[in-house]
């Protein structure tokens, strides 16, 4: 790892600056994918921002018809928080397959959604629930968040203080996942909130999680496994590598997405 | 350098640290504390797990000072030299639950955490799942799943007593 200097900022706005002020600075969230980043040299910031000293970053809570996770809200926190098992249960469930225990002790929910890997759980549950995400500046819906591979709205001097998902009246998540890295291979949310429909998919995409319109408007008409027979994606645009060729990983999306349904209407 | 100052094991540590210092490089070079293990170095296979404040987490993938001023607990501190092994340890030693012993430490700093987390009672299925982020290449997991069900038992035993 490249040599760097360290800053532990107290409140955001300490935050901000520090990044406004050093181009090639980075946030310290939890650390489990920057800091292995860093160790193989694929990132080099000249400055770590840790945002662990800042007070109400953390935490969950019911607001009106929303729940609210602090940016540092560890993954273990919010697969274990009764708010969250009793209102979006799917979210719950999320958080708890995303990498393994120790991972989840440590990884957190802003991390995960400012780095927007493309195969990551958390953009999926984002998008798939039609979250907010709430910054020090302003708040970002999540349709306009997830910009492409690892690349969001995100300014320059711009931090995730919370993330609002919206109570969904169903909502299910499957994922595939690599064996080895645990990510997803193919990951797809779908939830159900009044008409609005979201089928969200990530690990598949070439420029990260996107929605499906097709599969939308096939369980608007009936939010059931069924509606999707006979739907299939294009594996024109997705991934393919040695884990799994595109055509594969379309296929998966057809299969995650009837299980995420089934999961939801269960 | 920044000063980070830590509890390891029960004994409070403060040291001058350059920032890129992990906690498995700091446990295993400044302390010469060398159960915890570096095995894959990239946050996959669990032999670098210690306790920090209560909870499993991967000492290779921790910067010093992300967790300054934490309650840290290694292998080395489960059990004093001239006492009786954890019951944990115990455990592996009694259903060999390790053959070249690499992934060991790692295996028993989560096998505590799961029974911190899930309790005395834990099924096979259950610990296999929880297991994810623990690789041994030697063997099967057969006789580490059963090491951790029987040592989980034991530590309940010992709680009630207690």
């Amino acid at each position: 790892m490249y040599a760097f200097k360290f800053h532990r900022p107290e409140t955001v706005r300490q935050a901000s600056n520090l990044l406004a002020k050093n181009e090639d600075a980075k946030i310290l969230a939890g650390g489990h994918t920057l800091v292995p980043t860093m160790k193989l040299r694929l990132a080099s910031p000249s400055d770590l921002i840790d945002l662990s000293q800042i007070e109400g970053l953390t935490g969950i809570e019911l607001k009106g018809r929303s729940i609210s996770i602090g940016a540092m809200t560890r993954h273990f926190e919010v697969a274990n928080s009764p708010i969250v098992q009793e209102n979006v249960p799917a979210l719950a469930h999320l958080a708890g397959v995303i990498g393994d225990p120790a991972v989840r002790h440590r990884g957190t929910i802003g991390g995960s959604v400012a780095n927007n890997d493309p195969t990551a759980d958390y953009p999926a549950g984002c998008l798939g629930t039609g979250a907010t995400i709430v910054t020090n500046k302003r708040k970002i819906k999540a349709d306009d968040f997830f910009v492409g591979m690892f690349e969001t709205a995100l300014e320059t001097d711009e931090i995730i203080v919370r993330v609002m998902f919206p109570l969904v009246n169903k909502a299910g998540y499957e994922k595939f996942r690599n064996q080895a890295s645990r990510y997803a291979l193919v990951g797809v949310f779908v939830s159900k909130r009044g008409s609005d429909i979201r089928v969200a998919v990530t690990g598949a995409g070439g420029s990260g999680v996107f929605r499906v319109t097709a599969f939308e408007e096939a369980l608007k008409k009936r939010f059931s496994p069924k509606s999707l027979d006979g739907l299939t994606v294009s594996p024109d645009g997705l991934n393919g590598d040695i884990h799994g060729s595109a055509e594969y990983r379309a296929h998966l999306i057809g299969v995650m997405a009837k299980r995420a349904v089934a999961r939801a209407t269960a | 350098m920044p000063a980070v100052s830590l509890t390891v094991n029960g004994n409070a540590v403060t040291a001058d640290v350059d920032p890129r210092t992990l906690l498995v490089e700091f446990l295993r070079e400044h302390l010469r504390l060398t159960g915890t293990h570096i095995g894959c170095d990239t946050s996959q296979c669990g032999a670098c797990v210690v306790h920090v404040n209560g909870k499993a987490l991967k000492s290779c993938t921790t910067l010093m000072l992300q967790i300054d001023g934490a309650d840290v607990t290694t292998i080395e501190g489960l059990a004093a030299p001239d006492e009786p092994l954890h019951p944990m340890q115990e455990a592996f030693r009694e259903h060999h639950g390790l053959q070249c012993g690499y992934c060991t430490p790692g295996m028993i700093m989560s096998a505590i955490d799961i029974v911190n987390r899930k309790g005395f009672d834990l099924e096979d299925r259950l610990i296999r799942e929880e297991l994810e982020g623990n690789i041994c290449r030697c063997t099967g997991y057969h006789n580490i799943v059963k090491a951790i069900a029987s040592g989980a038992a034991a530590m309940g035993g010992k709680k009630a007593a207690a």
